[in-house]
């Protein structure tokens, strides 16, 4: 492998790993307010179809972005009233919410545009630009740096680098904020936030809100700058794959950037190459799509430290009377 | 506490009624946004699915698949444990049938269909049996399990397809086609020496019979059996079973096991009733109605009878819409999901109106 197959695969890694990593942080936040989520794939598929719907009518990516995320909160304001509210059960909510994603960006894609669930492409400002980070031409010919900073980092759409700048803010709300701490203790011990007379309610749907909110733009980037318009089921498994990043974080937001980019990595390498061959071994490429799937049940096996999800994940919380 | 509040028959009957009645009622809402007559759009799903032998051949074969995928899921539950991996262990069962029918040369097909049930069944319960042992053993969510085995699975056979079952001159990932002497008679060769008449085109087959059976052993085993009386004790309470003497790890394997055999045996019927192939998306989400069809049919065996037949008529309904009107297939995966929601996740949002209806309609009387 020569250094511009390198650069390459770690310029694709940086754009394949940020629509996983608004995901992941998006489902950091919920799960860590004890609402487990496994409609983030849903809810992507949904912030990238209203992104891209919305892009092509405005000819402008920021108002379909702000599409994608309204759609997006709308959904998990769906999953918050079906699990905090009326205390059902958070996993099948979350697959409600994924079959109701799939069907409707289909049968509205086809109602609005007639292209068999897809939007039209995405040209210009309807799209998010490239942006070249300041010196990014002018380091290019030094070694090591140049290519790192001026290929690597440079040149993505704006939402790459929001989600970079999405993971010290996330650590700085989670831990250093009184909003993080009690997000933190409702998704441990709800009795104990209740007692403290902080809403448990409240909090979690918050955390619901920012949920749908980091989805939503984890959507739009699919739609209007990783691709250039919808396509059906686009997410192809993304919200999935973002939830075994968060396992394999053990649900913390710098180690959700690793795991991310991990993951990341391994698509963009089965992108580049059919098969890799290891020498006594040729792993074909099905075993490197698998391989996000496979880690994270290692993970959760134990055989590898152990992931422990926050302790009232999953559970409804009944005030006592 | 909510048992008491209503009468078994308005819980068993009339909840998943009212939640299968506001799915539709939302459903229309849909089909009316987007420009078409909800009504009109009924009436062609019945005339599809439901109008001629033609379209009951369509509707029963998909019905047999969602009786084998919603007892799967069922039998789950009544462990209290989601299986949310139907999906990828019917993939592994159509393996099982594809190796059976692909490198057995079988004198009779009756052979070949007992061999491809139970290699089916084999590995199902295998692809299920990890997930279980890891949450048995090391406390791994079988959600979150379950579902990156479906994955795995989807991988797994995509391998599979395309570079070790292919024919060599195919360019398409799919098996060889089976030999033609292991076409499972489909129901008009059933019925035809009964002197009735049905479409020869519908691929419902007798795998229909079997899940039906299934469905009927599904409740003698929970119901009449020391091994269901367990299950159902280790659902409804982990510490009382567990106080009693029953062996978590025991029942969750087994139930998972079990479970998994039926979601693979569901192959026999997509992939040997159907297409005499294995091709890569055999199972086309059969795995996840098993959901619904669950939820809707309160996770017994014979309950859920009825909701497979519905999935059945709205699979075929859909196709029929699809081809008929613009409204796309996708449209039942709407309804799908607002089954889920209503009769899984909203659940108290549509039981509690009901039960204070039934308590001040009590304090009446």
């Amino acid at each position: 492998m020569d250094l511009a197959t390198l650069i390459q695969i770690l310029e694709s890694t940086l754009r394949l790993a940020t629509p996983l990593l608004f995901a992941c942080l998006a489902g950091l936040f919920s799960e860590r307010a004890g609402i487990f989520d496994i409609g983030l794939e849903g809810k992507l598929l949904i912030g990238a179809f209203f992104s891209a719907a919305v892009a092509f009518w405005s000819g402008s990516a920021i108002v379909g972005l702000m599409a994608g995320i309204g759609a997006s909160v709308l959904f998990a304001l769906i999953h918050g009233v079906a699990s905090i509210t009326f205390r059902g059960n958070q996993l099948i909510s979350g697959v409600a919410i994924n079959f109701l994603a799939a069907g409707m960006t289909v049968v509205i894609a086809q109602s609005w545009f007639r292209q068999g669930g897809r939007t039209p492409a995405l040209v210009g400002d309807a799209r998010f630009h490239r942006l070249d980070l300041p010196f990014a031409a002018q380091v290019r010919d030094v070694p090591i740096i140049g290519p790192i900073y001026g290929q690597v980092m440079s040149g993505h759409g704006i939402l790459v680098y929001l989600g970079l700048v999405a993971v010290p803010l996330t650590w700085w709300i989670l831990y250093r904020t009184r909003f993080g701490l009690r997000l933190r203790a409702v998704g441990e011990n709800p009795a104990a936030v209740d007692t403290a007379g902080v809403s448990v309610v409240r909090l979690r749907y918050a955390a619901v809100v920012i949920t749908g909110v980091l989805c939503g733009i984890g959507g739009a980037y699919l739609s209007t700058s990783l691709a250039a318009g919808f396509v059906k089921d686009m997410s192809a498994g993304r919200g999935f794959i973002a939830l075994a990043a968060l396992i394999f974080a053990k649900w913390r937001p710098w180690q959700a950037l690793g795991a991310v980019l991990l993951f990341g990595a391994l698509e963009a390498m089965a992108n580049q190459f059919p098969n890799v061959n290891l020498g006594f071994v040729t792993l074909p490429n099905q075993f490197m799509t698998a391989l996000p799937y496979i880690l994270t049940v290692i993970i959760l096996a134990g055989f590898v430290g152990k992931a422990i999800p926050p302790r009232a994940g999953g559970a409804p919380y009944v005030k006592e009377r | 506490m909510s048992t008491k509040a209503m009468p078994r028959w308005a819980d068993v009957l009339l909840v998943p009624l009212l939640s299968l009645v506001i799915a539709f009622a939302l459903s229309a809402i849909v089909i009316l946004a987007i420009g078409e007559d909800p009504v009109e759009a009924m009436r062609l799903m019945i005339v599809g699915s439901l109008g001629s032998t033609y379209g009951w051949g369509y509707t029963l074969y998909y019905t047999t698949n969602f009786l084998l995928t919603g007892l799967a899921v069922s039998i789950a539950f009544q462990a209290r444990l989601f299986n949310i991996g139907g999906e990828g262990q019917a993939l592994i069962g159509g393996l099982g049938v594809a190796l059976i029918c692909l490198f057995i040369p079988w004198p009779h097909w009756s052979l070949a269909f007992v061999a491809a049930i139970l290699a089916s069944a084999l590995f199902g319960a295998i692809w299920a049996s990890i997930p279980a042992w890891l949450q048995a053993k090391a406390g791994s969510h079988i959600v979150i399990t379950t579902i990156m085995f479906n994955f795995i699975a989807a991988s797994l056979m995509n391998y599979m397809l395309s570079h070790v079952l292919r024919p060599a001159r195919s360019m398409d990932p799919a098996t060889a086609r089976f030999p033609a002497d292991l076409r499972l008679p489909r129901l008009a060769d059933v019925l035809e020496p009964l002197g009735i008449e049905f479409s020869r085109s519908g691929p419902a087959n007798v795998m229909l019979f079997v899940a039906l059976a299934a469905c009927l052993l599904g409740y003698v085993l929970l119901w009449r059996t020391r091994l269901g009386f367990e299950i159902r004790a280790f659902g409804q309470s982990e510490p009382a079973a567990h106080y009693a003497g029953i062996s978590s790890f025991k029942i969750i394997m087994l139930a998972m096991i079990l479970s998994g055999a039926l979601a693979g045996m569901m192959a026999v019927n997509s992939v040997m009733g159907g297409p005499q192939r294995l091709v890569m998306n055999a199972v086309e989400g059969a795995g996840f109605i098993g959901i619904a069809v669950a939820l809707m049919g309160r996770s017994h065996p014979i309950g859920i009878i009825a909701p497979a037949l519905l999935f059945g008529f709205l699979f075929q309904g859909g196709s029929e819409l699809a081809i008929e009107t613009s409204i796309p297939r996708e449209m039942i995966v709407i309804i799908q999901a607002l089954v889920i929601m209503f009769t899984g996740a909203l659940d108290n949002m549509v039981r509690r109106p009901l039960e204070v209806l039934f308590l001040m309609l009590r304090r009446r009387g």
